[in-house]
């Protein structure tokens, strides 16, 4: 078992090290990058927003009465948008971005090795390492930081709802509460750790679906082993985050 | 068991065609599992060879060590002079313009349509002086496998027998030198399959083209091959013309000729 879990490991590296290898040399594939960037980016916007809107209004809803049996609901503002910003946007985006991108990776890329497409991509004398890992990695790379900004964006904007329903608050006073409150200690780490997530997203989709085998059940298997490691690393990597930013004095 | 001796050779004499292909005593293993053992063989120019043998004897990959998709143990594979094992990546791209590749399962890129798939090949080695010309170069692959009016379908909407046509307009669309062809009519109906083995041959005859069939279906054998070289065991067996090897009295032979 641990045996299993370290090869694993291992081959996981060894894919993104030939990753570094290869996605900066030429040829660039960047008409393909650009489509990764429109499926993975902007097809996901929908399902980002909705999760992003769900995640604030709840996260206000529910904070609400605790906070106002300490008579401190004017905080509600400050302590909504922190939660977002450092912690709940980030890792909420990265997971349902894992959820969605890492597994249709995860299931294309099974799917096209298993009927023999990658094969004919190379024999086409097309380099399908770069054509269809470096671009998808690339595209997760770049694309989730900007779908969690834009959660995070919708997240406080339904914050701002959810007080509204019990309350009130003008927008200019609870923008105000949050970018007074809000720190560079506070956005830069959240914002620079979701680039390790949407790697983590592309390089480990990539990674079970390039090397998918025994026909259909390989490429399930695929699927829903993306989502499920991919999501694990996430919160490892966010572990690991908190310990950097903790030394750095950012917490 | 076979004996380690060489091939036996049911053909007369040997061809004077120039040889395009050779694979000189090839081994490939998957662990304990020794698919290929010095395993040798020859392609001339214009000739369609059939490697038969039975379903897990090595046929396809042979054709992949071939192409390069599989590195080979031990032995020689020489393309239109090159030598496989030792091209770069670069050189080996180069190569496999002048080597077409008929996949048993087609692979067409199922998210792409007809057209798309065909340009594809055309895209990745652009050359100059076939700029503009991409469209009527899909048209004329499609005309040549019949099949111009499916050109905006995707994949998905084709027959298993319009699949195989299309993937051998993409393997045709930058013209091949040699064509290796992975069990062109496995899966088919009859019929189907004897319009492909057919199509086959007017590929041979239009483009002048040499061509490695695996197959173990008969009727393609003799509908398509100059050429048989039996695989058994890893190793070239017996080889020779079709009607040559009906003639022979040997039980790995006759089991396919029965």
């Amino acid at each position: 078992m641990n045996s299993t879990i370290l090869a694993e490991t291992g081959a996981i590296t060894n894919f993104a090290w030939r990753f570094f290898r290869h996605g900066f040399r030429p040829r660039y594939e960047v008409q393909e990058l650009l489509y990764q960037c429109y499926v993975v980016g902007y097809q996901s916007l929908p399902l980002v927003g909705i999760t992003g809107f769900i995640m604030g209004i709840v996260l206000t809803l529910q904070s609400r009465p605790t906070m106002a049996k300490f008579g401190a609901e004017s905080w509600i503002p400050t302590m909504v948008g922190l939660t977002i910003v450092r912690e709940m946007g980030p890792i909420i985006t990265a997971l349902i971005f894992a959820g969605k991108i890492g597994s249709s990776i995860g299931a294309e890329l099974g799917s096209m090795r298993v009927t023999e497409q990658i094969d004919a991509m190379e024999v086409a004398g097309t380099n399908p390492f770069k054509y269809l890992v470096v671009t998808r990695v690339l595209a997760t790379t770049l694309m989730l930081p900007i779908l969690t900004l834009l959660a995070d964006a919708i997240a406080l904007y339904a914050a701002y709802i959810g007080i509204n329903l019990k309350g009130v608050t003008t927008l200019a006073l609870f923008t105000n509460n949050i970018i007074s409150t809000l720190t560079f200690g506070d956005v830069v780490p959240a914002v620079i750790k979701t680039f390790f997530f949407g790697f983590a997203v592309g390089i480990i989709g990539c990674y079970k679906g390039y090397n998918a085998n025994k026909g259909t059940e390989g490429v399930g298997r695929a699927a829903n082993s993306a989502v499920v490691v991919s999501s694990l690393v996430i919160f490892l990597l966010d572990l690991l985050a908190v310990q950097i930013t903790g030394a750095l004095g950012l917490n | 068991m076979l004996p380690d001796s060489a091939p036996l050779s049911a053909t007369a004499a040997a061809s004077p065609a120039e040889e395009v292909l050779t694979v000189e005593h090839v081994s490939k293993s998957f662990g304990d599992n020794h698919v290929l053992q010095d395993f040798s063989l020859t392609l001339h120019r214009g000739e369609n060879l059939v490697v038969l043998g039975k379903s897990g004897s090595g046929k396809s990959v042979l054709i992949k060590c071939i192409i390069g998709l599989l590195p080979i143990d031990a032995g020689r594979i020489t393309v239109l002079g090159q030598e496989v094992s030792t091209l770069s990546h670069d050189e080996l791209d180069q190569l496999r313009t002048k080597v077409g590749f008929l996949f048993q399962s087609n692979a067409l890129y199922d998210s792409m349509t007809v057209r798309e798939n065909l340009l594809f090949p055309l895209r990745r080695h652009w050359m100059a002086d076939r700029r503009g010309q991409e469209e009527s170069m899909v048209m004329q692959a499609l005309d040549d496998v019949g099949l111009v009016e499916t050109i905006d379908k995707m994949p998905a909407e084709l027959s298993g027998g319009q699949r195989k046509r299309i993937a051998l307009a993409r393997t045709l669309i930058i013209p091949p030198e040699i064509i290796l062809y992975d069990e062109p009519t496995t899966g088919l109906d009859p019929i189907t399959a004897r319009e492909i083995s057919q199509l086959i041959r007017e590929v041979q005859q239009k483009y002048t083209t040499s061509a490695i069939i695996i197959s173990h279906d008969m009727n393609c054998v003799r509908l398509t091959a100059d050429r048989v070289a039996l695989l058994v065991e890893g190793r070239c067996h017996v080889e020779g013309t079709y009607q040559e090897l009906q003639q022979l009295d040997d039980p790995y032979v006759r089991e396919f000729f029965v």
